[in-house]
């Protein structure tokens, strides 16, 4: 009796060094490509071909201050900021409106409206590139953000409704009834009663939508060839191009670029690994 | 008066659901809809020409060269859908596995597992060009350092390893998405299960083939589905570290990046060409709609409910 349970507690600990193991190795796959990133950032062209995964001198800025200087790195990124902030207010004031009139109001072809936004949730708008560049050429809209912001909205609406709709539906009636009782009208209970209760559903949907907008590179290599509207994505492939040889400066650039999304997201990950796996799990 | 209330409470209800509606239409609904008209007409650069039938299909899948080129990038798409079925679900189902014992430190694993995600695929293809150069990069100076320096090669300068590696990188990228999804599934397991399972059994295999394995079923339904779709839409990593003609010699060739180079034209390709182009489109969409409702209506029947 005592010998088994000893053999099943030794079991259990092995198995579950086994898993440790696995996890910290894991960790180290992940993370050492991002160090070594940021490790490069800080040496020279020598430093990094002979000791590669040394720690460097943090205090050697030079290559950063290269890209803060020499490239349009930061009017890339304010590009980027412009294009992502006015899609995402979009879509979230979009969003909000469709989700509000679908899930608290009763009219013919509601279902058929949510059905309609759902729809688009599985069209890989990249294959409909041809005649959407037509169309936008037709607008006058190549080489502006404006291009850009409508197809990142078309694009966000969906999962954006979807969202939105399920959590505007768990909301109370009390509230609303109590209202409309006063003889608030409709415009009004939404804005004061009710928005301020869909706010948590708000930031799910925001965080879900910034990373895929904040990192796109399809729609501007289509759309945007002025280099003083190229956002930052595809600004990295134009300077990286540029400083070929100097891997200081290029690991700086990846550095810069990469790191104010990953700082929000240690900050915010509850809100990022929710916000993004919101659409698959059901 | 309570018809006037009706007709403002129409137009409010309008005045909701028109404008995002409209936006859907014209820039997600309309395009796609003109993409299929698109391929049966012949183009002149950007003018459209006379309506040809199905010439543009014929041409794209059974003319020279544009047959050939379809083919060997249909068949690296497949390569990569089941290379990253393995590489990227398989692994993430076994770490969602680990993560799930919520042993010590696995809070900071999660993190972890997660943080390549959030990265922009240009940031992690232009990070794992740099990795791979054959002499300076961070793959083949980890191989010498562990004294498999004899394994050093220019892993994306050979036609041999080049779209595995490009597979690599990406299944680092988006491993953790699978891995979370998976995670979700298992969290949601009823401990009452679990429990009644660990009276029946104690070998952990039996509990995660015939118990765990079913029950996560609909995360699998979902995480197969889209590795499927992103898998013949793959085009952002083989174009930063492929470049456009898939190099080398065409051996990160994808039906994406094929699709891009043949409707929008490239160094080597003439100019733009958007009766294939729409053509090649319209059998990509077309396969993808077809095999993944496939795949998602057989994966669904096995899904249990609880």
């Amino acid at each position: 009796m005592r010998k088994s349970v000893e053999s099943s507690t030794f079991r259990t600990f092995g198995w579950d060094g086994l898993i440790q193991i696995l996890l910290i190795g894991n960790s180290i796959v992940m993370l050492a490509p991002i160090v070594i990133m940021v490790f490069s950032a800080f040496k020279t062209n020598a430093q990094i071909f002979q000791s590669p995964f040394s720690i460097p001198d943090f205090t050697n800025v030079k290559s950063i201050l290269r890209v803060w200087n020499e490239t349009d790195f930061l009017l890339y990124m304010g590009n980027s900021l412009i294009v992502t902030g006015a899609s995402i207010a979009l879509i979230i004031i979009l969003g909000t409106m469709a989700a509000y009139a679908i899930a608290r109001y009763e009219f013919r072809g509601s279902g058929l409206i949510l059905l309609f936004f759902l729809a688009g949730l599985t069209l890989p708008l990249k294959l409909a590139i041809i005649p959407l560049f037509i169309q936008i050429r037709d607008f006058g809209l190549i080489d502006s953000r404006l291009s850009l912001i409508f197809i990142y909205v078309a694009t966000g609406l969906p999962t954006t409704v979807f969202i939105m709709t399920g959590f505007i539906r768990s909301l109370p009636n009390e509230l609303e009834d109590a209202a409309r009782m006063d003889g608030a009208n409709e415009a009004r209970i939404m804005w004061s009663i009710m928005l301020p209760l869909v706010r948590p559903a708000m930031v799910i949907a925001a965080i879900q939508n910034v990373v895929p907008i904040w990192n796109d590179f399809f729609f501007p290599l289509i759309f945007i060839q002025n280099n003083n509207l190229k956002t930052l994505p595809q600004g990295l492939t134009t300077f990286m191009g540029e400083f070929g040889t100097d891997w200081g400066v290029l690991f700086s650039g990846l550095t810069l670029s990469a790191l104010p999304i990953i700082i929000l997201y240690i900050a915010l990950s509850r809100q990022f690994i929710n916000g993004m796996t919101a659409g698959a799990i059901k | 008066m309570i018809s006037s209330q009706l007709t403002g409470r129409r137009l409010w209800i309008a005045a909701l659901v028109v404008p995002p509606i409209a936006f859907m239409c014209l820039f997600l609904v309309y395009p796609i809809l003109s993409a299929f008209a698109y391929a049966f007409y012949e183009w002149h650069g950007l003018a459209r020409g006379d309506f040809v039938w199905f010439d543009n299909f014929h041409r794209v899948l059974f003319e020279f060269p544009f047959s050939e080129r379809t083919i060997n990038a249909f068949k690296h798409n497949i390569f990569v859908f089941f290379a990253l079925m393995v590489l990227q679900n398989g692994l993430g189902f076994i770490l969602a596995y680990c993560l799930w014992r919520e042993l010590w430190g696995a809070r900071f694993h999660r993190i972890a597992v997660f943080l390549p995600v959030v990265l922009s695929t240009v940031i992690v293809g232009l990070l794992w060009k740099l990795f791979y150069h054959p002499l300076f990069g961070a793959v083949n100076a980890t191989l010498r350092a562990v004294g498999l320096g004899s394994l050093a090669q220019p892993w994306l300068g050979q036609d041999s390893t080049a779209l595995t590696a490009i597979v690599v990188a990406n299944a680092w990228h988006m491993v953790g998405f699978p891995t979370l999804v998976f995670l979700a599934g298992m969290q949601r397991i009823p401990s009452e299960i679990l429990d009644a399972v660990r009276m029946e059994t104690e070998s952990e295999w039996v509990k995660m083939s015939k118990i765990v394995w079913p029950l996560v079923a609909p995360s699998a339904t979902v995480v197969f589905t889209l590795l499927f779709v992103g898998a013949f839409n793959w085009f952002e990593l083989p174009f930063i570290m492929g470049g456009v003609d898939g190099s080398p010699h065409g051996a990160t060739d994808v039906l994406g990046l094929y699709f891009y180079r043949t409707a929008f034209g490239s160094m080597s390709a003439s100019a733009e060409n958007f009766g294939p182009g729409s053509a090649l489109a319209v059998l990509i969409f077309l396969f993808i709609a077809v095999v993944s409702s496939v795949i998602t209506i057989r994966l669904r029947k096995r899904e249990i409910q609880l």
